[in-house]
């Protein structure tokens, strides 16, 4: 009996392990198959061009996916980011047109950032407010702000030394220079997540935020620092996508929080915080930003590629739970066909 | 004991009672206020067509907010209801374009069984997927729209296209009273009632206070949850044809943004995002703020745009002051607690 509920624990467990192995190498073998069928039937798409493209696409949702996920895996979610993002891109092309040097500008969109995830914070972690709740009405709030900083009205003609390095490619080769900056955060925040006692915390507290308090951890210090940097990393993004399009817009970026929800949990983070690697997420990224780039080549028109993104979005929550449910069913008629033969061998 | 007991549990329900009334009296007395000042800078907005403008304005949102009103009490969120808006209103108005002779009524039932159809699909998903409402209402508000897109292309039909009959049943009135404004206030009133006295409406709310002891309670939890999105749907898709009727002039863009202003009216209005607390009453009066602000603006000369930013404060504003209120209440509860014992 005991070594038949050992074996059945260490099942569990090696179960738990290969599930989240599993996941990932699921999304990244979906991601490389995606793209091996879209260079392969879609005009133009294997192109080293199109690379530099597929990169410069791809960049606002990876660099805002990246605080998104330690954030998710608290438990906790920032609906908000988007809007940042247009806010940081409308107070940089209100303070271009009132003639402001692009070096103080910069960096000033960058504290925008910061604090604009901070009032995030503040208001879940001192005040305790469901963070879904809060995000929704900064999410209004921070796009009816950007409206109200620069109108409908567009602002163009950044200096060409920034917005040609954004677009760029490194040297004689076909990297894009934004490139840099994805690897550089991606690796500060993989290591951050995975290798430091931060990660653990995070994950700690997104497993149980009463466990991890006894252990010495503060959820809600740990929590409001990841707004912070969800904030910033949302202002950054809103800088490198002014820069890029060499356009300051109210509307930048709206409904990008859908793609980087999705990504996230495409790339096998539990919405219910705890569970999540960042691996992962940089693969649901890649798989989003080349099916939304092979679309685009295919002259599927940007609101349908939408539903796309919505139905991966549901699909992608929805796998692991039928999953469960599938193992649950089949660990539960086992149980069965194992329990049928025990009372004829008390006969 | 009983009799130590029974008056602690009268006290109890009236400051609840209490705490309710003030959020509806608060909301009164802002709106009075708002109205007030932008009368004496203004006169011009007490005119008719100006009252008669805000009045079809809250009919819309006030449709959508009892829906929303209903998923919330049951601690669900239901974000697609401004892409079923649309989609509804898409609907209504091919019909309509190519079939003038429909009467009103079906106009109406059909966005409402449009809305319907996408509400239970919300629902299955919610209930069988075990998935966040959240996440899998944004899903679909994306997905709705993306088919109304996908449907509609660059097309608009604008109201010479549609039959007269129904262009001015969105500008006639009964005793003075405009139809849309009329048929809000039958949703209104069916579902304040059904939510306050009957059986289903109870059940809603003890989901919402606790999905588990509900559970235990022997409700059927997965099914009144898909009814609550159903409704929602439903309503969202009626709201379609009354925006169709009002503006007559609809695209694959009818409606976009609209979640937040439903979600602000529901929060303002006093319904709690935990679920469990809350009317449709409330939610209903939070609309009628929420268009006042709006039309009082444009008396004013203020930016338009600062509309949007406003709904965002005011989610923050009403949640925070949820929260704080309901803090004060439990230390309150907490220190009579302690003297009885």
């Amino acid at each position: 009996m005991s070594a038949d509920s050992t074996a059945l624990g260490a099942d569990r467990t090696s179960g738990l392990a290969g599930r989240f192995a599993n996941w990932n190498v699921a999304i990244i073998a979906v991601t490389v198959v995606v793209l091996i069928v879209a260079a392969a039937t879609v005009q133009n798409f294997g192109t080293s061009q199109n690379f530099g493209f597929l990169v410069l696409d791809l960049l606002p949702i990876a660099l805002v996916a990246l605080p998104m996920t330690l954030v998710i895996v608290t438990g906790e979610i920032d609906l908000s980011v988007a809007s940042a993002l247009g806010l940081s891109s409308a107070v940089m092309g209100y303070l271009w047109n009132s003639n402001q040097p692009i070096e103080t500008i910069i960096p000033l969109c960058l504290l925008l950032g910061a604090v604009l995830g901070a009032v995030n914070g503040f208001f879940v972690t001192v005040l305790g407010l469901p963070s879904l709740a809060v995000t929704i009405g900064t999410l209004a709030l921070y796009r009816g702000l950007a409206f109200v900083v620069l109108g409908d009205s567009a602002v163009a003609d950044f200096p060409a030394l920034y917005t040609d390095w954004v677009t760029g490619s490194i040297g004689g080769t076909s990297i894009p220079n934004v490139l840099i900056i994805i690897v550089a955060l991606a690796a500060v925040f993989g290591v951050t997540l995975h290798a430091t006692p931060i990660g653990r915390a995070v994950f700690a507290v997104g497993a149980s935020e009463q466990a991890a308090r006894f252990a010495g951890v503060r959820p809600g210090r740990l929590k409001f620092w990841l707004y912070v940097v969800s904030g910033l990393v949302a202002g950054l993004a809103g800088v490198l996508w002014t820069l890029r399009y060499s356009s300051a817009r109210a509307d930048n970026g709206a409904g990008l929080e859908l793609a980087v929800v999705a990504a996230v949990l495409l790339g096998g983070v539990s919405i219910f915080g705890g569970k999540g690697a960042l691996p992962g997420v940089i693969a649901g990224v890649l798989l989003l930003a080349s099916l939304q780039n092979a679309l685009r080549l295919s002259d599927v028109s940007n609101e349908a590629l939408n539903v796309v993104t919505g139905v991966l979005l549901i699909v992608s929550v929805l796998a692991p739970n039928l999953a469960n449910a599938v193992r649950g069913s089949l660990q539960r008629r086992r149980h069965r066909t194992d329990s049928t033969p025990r009372p004829e061998r008390r006969h | 004991m009983t009799a130590v007991g029974l008056p602690g549990v009268t006290a109890r329900r009236s400051s609840l009672d209490l705490v309710l009334r003030a959020r509806e009296l608060g909301i009164v007395l802002a709106l009075a206020l708002l109205v007030a000042v932008t009368a004496i800078s203004n006169p011009r907005f007490l005119s008719g067509q100006s009252i008669r403008d805000i009045l079809l304005g809250t009919a819309i949102l006030a449709v959508l907010a009892v829906g929303q009103a209903v998923v919330v009490i049951t601690r669900n969120i239901d974000l697609s209801v401004g892409s079923v808006l649309g989609l509804s209103a898409f609907t209504v108005g091919t019909l309509l374009r190519d079939n003038p002779g429909l009467p009103v009524v079906f106009a109406l039932l059909i966005g409402a069984t449009v809305g319907a159809i996408c509400g239970s699909v919300n629902g299955v998903l919610v209930r069988y997927g075990n998935v966040p409402a959240l996440v899998v209402t944004l899903g679909t508000l994306y997905v709705v729209r993306g088919i109304t897109y996908f449907w509609a292309g660059g097309q608009q039909i604008n109201a010479d296209e549609l039959p007269a009959g129904f262009l001015e049943f969105g500008n006639a009135t009964l005793l003075g009273i405009p139809y849309l404004v009329l048929i809000a206030l039958l949703v209104l009133v069916v579902t304040g009632i059904v939510l306050r006295n009957y059986r289903v409406g109870r059940e809603l709310y003890a989901m919402g206070s606790s999905p588990q002891a509900a559970k235990l309670a022997g409700i059927a939890v997965g099914r009144r949850a898909i009814g609550a999105f159903l409704v929602s749907g439903a309503l969202a898709g009626l709201a379609g044809v009354l925006f169709a009727a009002r503006f007559g002039t609809i695209d694959a863009a009818a409606g976009t943004g609209y979640e937040l202003n439903v979600v602000a009216a529901v929060v303002v209005g006093g319904v709690a995002v935990f679920g469990g607390s809350g009317t449709v009453w409330g939610a209903a009066l939070g609309a009628l703020l929420l268009t006042t602000i709006g039309s009082a603006l444009a008396v004013l000369e203020i930016n338009q745009f600062w509309q949007q930013a406003i709904v965002g404060g005011l989610i923050l504003l009403a949640i925070g002051a949820d929260r704080l209120v309901a803090a004060r209440v439990a230390a309150r509860l907490k220190k009579r607690g302690s003297h009885v014992s």
